[in-house]
């Protein structure tokens, strides 16, 4: 479903990606780890299209197309979802008007018909509980005033909402506490389907205990250096990633 | 060596002189006693201080050279341009508000306005006729908070006004539905001149909601200059507006003077999308404990025009609030500018003024002029100000395109929010409404809002 290639990437001259392979099935969910600083949010921005990144080789194919030449609106319409590891405030842009405007437009991509203001309030109610969100919250502007916690457990809201084919998790477990970090991930998993796929980037080898990945990458330095399967997250647990460093010498 | 000219200030105040000579023969007999030395005061000072100029602190980013060439036209007559505004039809807040007082060129029109035989206890009538009525009552209160001192234009209005809204709110009565005052020009050609008058008064306890409407029949070039003295009494809730769409030709100047007593309540709005010049001179005096004072604004501006926010906020007094947020949607060569003075005097301990600016430019050529100057002679006190000038943050628009939305429908989202955040802040529902619908409408005509 989606195929990074030789993926070289950076700002005002900067090479931040330098040559990122993934490859992602239907129904996986793959885990990339890496420690600050490798690029991995810079590889989720450029996935959701980000502008402001300069791609110097490389390509992205997704669902058959090249992913890269979208704007940022058509990939979610296409179905992909980044959920931010820092989600913007939006002061005056009410939570309930925006994720109806998000959803429609997505609808309207599928040939789907819009839904009616009843519609939607039932569909969002059925997500919050998933979430253990309260109503009020779709009352309150775009993740304004909100707490790390809760900005975090509204993108996964969102997601539940717009359901993805392609979830992309940026660090989705930082700021939240074991509580939330148990809600959030039990709302992960209950959305994972045959035929979607969710890539979950995180620092810590934490959050994999609650999200069971197929595959895990490690991210230094702009690109994958080890690649394996769930035992690698925990083996990084143990070890750090000074471990996996020292095994590849040219990155020294 | 530089030549000395005869001060220009002095020619350009010539022919008020000659109209109000003119004036002073028709209508001196007018009105009690006291006023004429009162408009007569005003010319004088008029005349010692002319227009300014952009050496003027106070001026430096207005130019009024423009208006000050303008020819001087007075309406004294007070049947003319009635014609042309046969109905109140088109105009936002006329129809949805039922308690209204009409004024064309600056006279009221009768047959427009409308007041409700039940209001409260709240007395709601033209200023001349007020004038007439209750004299003792009126010098009380007139010309007490505007005064001559600040400005030459409240000066001028003072010598020249012709009419204008008297409301007054006696101790405990009060009015939830709204008054709206409409000031009509159906000026056709350069240079007429209305100088509405209002005196708002809200006596101990009361509560009102009184809006200002300035609007205009032709696309044409005039001059408005009016003068708004608001008291409000101890624990008195009053929310004041300012709807100024003037034509995109016009001119228009107005104070605004509050003087506030202890613990009241007090919200000022100035919504402002017309006029070529506007400057809006906002005084409040905080001289009892424990008050709190919101003021609120919002101007959309394009083309050439400049709208020009002055506010001094006097806090004489220990324990009060003031809050100023200003936003401003500029487009094409125009400007916005705010000008936000906070006079904390030494015994106004625990004070807590607030003050934002912000701006949004939507294109290369406007500019944002912002000027907050806090004077702190107390030492326990919380006084911020911020400012902000740019475009629409980018991270904003990137969240919202990442749910699917289209960039030109995240740009409409984030200018109405921004525009919202002030509308929100009107507590009466039907202006609040209206106003953001029409906020909404004009920025939807602009291209430039859904341009990349
Ligand atoms: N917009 C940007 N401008 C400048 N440097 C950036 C930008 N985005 C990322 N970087 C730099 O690229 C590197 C990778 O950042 P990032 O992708 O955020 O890493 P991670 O998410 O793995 O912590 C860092 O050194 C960061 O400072
Ligand atoms: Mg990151």
């Amino acid at each position: 479903m989606l195929e990074i290639r030789n993926l070289h990437a950076g700002v005002e001259g900067k090479t931040i990606l330098k040559g990122v392979n993934l490859t992602v099935q239907r129904g996986e969910v793959h885990a990339v780890m890496g420690p600050n600083g490798s690029g991995k949010s810079t590889l989720a921005q450029i996935l959701a299209g980000r502008e402001g990144y300069e791609i110097t080789d490389g390509e992205v194919i997704y669902e058959g197309k090249s992913l890269l030449e979208l704007d940022p609106e058509e990939r979610a319409r296409e179905g992909i979802f980044l959920a931010f590891q820092y989600p913007v405030e939006i002061p005056g842009v009410n939570s309930a008007y925006f994720l109806k405007a998000a959803l429609n437009e997505i609808r309207k991509h599928k040939g789907q018909p819009d839904l009616d203001a009843v519609e939607f309030l039932a569909l969002v109610k059925q997500k919050m509980k998933l979430l253990d969100l309260s109503e009020d919250f779709l009352k309150r502007p775009v993740n304004e005033g909100f707490s790390g916690g809760e900005k975090k457990r509204n993108e996964i809201f969102q997601m539940a909402v717009l359901e993805p084919k392609l979830a992309i998790l940026d660090e989705t477990d930082s700021g939240l506490d074991i509580d939330a970090l148990k809600i959030v991930s039990n709302g992960v998993n209950k959305l994972r389907r045959p035929g979607h796929a969710q890539l979950v980037i995180t620092h810590y080898q934490r959050l994999l205990n609650y999200i069971v990945p197929d595959f895990v990458h490690v991210l230094f330095d702009g690109r994958i250096v080890r690649s394996g399967e769930r035992q690698l997250a925990l083996e990084l647990e143990e070890r750090g990633y000074e471990w996996i460093i020292r095994q590849e010498p040219q990155l020294v | 060596m530089i030549a000395t000219q005869p001060t220009r200030e002095m020619k350009v105040t010539d022919p008020y002189f000659k109209h109000f000579e003119r004036f002073e023969k028709t209508r001196s007999t007018d009105g009690p006693g006291w006023l004429f030395p009162m408009r007569k005061a005003g010319l004088m000072r008029f005349a010692e201080t002319g227009f300014p100029t952009l050496r003027d602190e106070d001026w430096r980013y207005t130019n009024v050279a423009p208006l000050a060439s303008l020819p001087f036209k007075p309406v004294f007559d007070s049947a003319s341009g009635f014609p042309e505004a046969r109905s109140i039809r088109p105009w936002p807040l006329a129809q949805s508000i039922g308690c209204r007082l009409v004024f064309v060129n600056g006279c009221l029109s009768p047959d427009l306005s409308l007041i409700p035989d039940r209001n409260g206890g709240v007395k709601i009538k033209n200023l001349k006729a007020a004038l007439r009525e209750d004299p003792d009552f009126l010098h009380a209160h007139f010309s007490r908070y505007a005064g001559n001192g600040d400005n030459s234009f409240a000066a001028l209005n003072t010598a020249f006004f012709q009419d204008g809204a008297f409301i007054h709110a006696p101790a405990g009565s009060g009015l939830t539905e709204p008054i709206l005052l409409v000031f009509l020009s159906t000026a056709t050609d350069g240079g007429n001149t209305s100088h509405p008058r209002n005196l708002i008064i809200a006596e101990k306890g009361s509560r009102l909601a009184v809006f200002e409407c300035y609007y205009s029949v032709n696309d044409a070039v005039y001059f408005t200059n009016a003068v708004t003295e608001v008291v409000v009494g101890d624990a008195a809730r009053l929310e004041h507006g300012k709807f100024q769409d003037e034509s995109s030709a016009a001119f228009h100047m107005a104070s605004m003077h509050a003087h506030l007593a202890d613990r009241c309540d007090f919200r000022s709005h100035s919504v402002a999308t017309g006029a070529r010049l506007s400057r809006n001179n906002i005084r409040i005096k905080l001289d009892g404990e424990g008050s709190d004072c919101i003021l609120n604004g919002l101007y959309l501006t394009k083309g050439d025009q400049l709208c020009d926010h002055h506010m001094i906020v006097e806090h004489a007094k220990p324990h009060c609030n003031s809050h100023e947020y200003f936003n401003g949607i500029l487009d094409g060569r125009s400007r916005g500018v705010f000008h936000g003075r906070i006079f904390v005097r030494p015994e106004a301990q625990k004070t807590d003024a607030k003050q934002t600016n912000k701006n949004l430019l939507l294109s290369d050529d406007a500019a944002a002029n912002t000027k907050p100057q806090l004077e702190i002679y107390a030492d326990d006190v919380k006084c911020t100000h911020g400012a902000t000038v740019g475009q629409l943050n980018d991270e904003s628009i990137f969240y919202l395109r990442a749910r699917g939305i289209p960039l030109e429908t995240a740009r409409r989202m984030l200018i109405h929010a921004f525009a919202g955040e002030i509308i929100e802040r009107i507590q009466c529902e039907s202006v609040r409404n209206e106003l953001d619908r029409l906020i909404w409408e004009r920025l939807e005509q602009n291209p430039q809002v859904a341009a990349k």
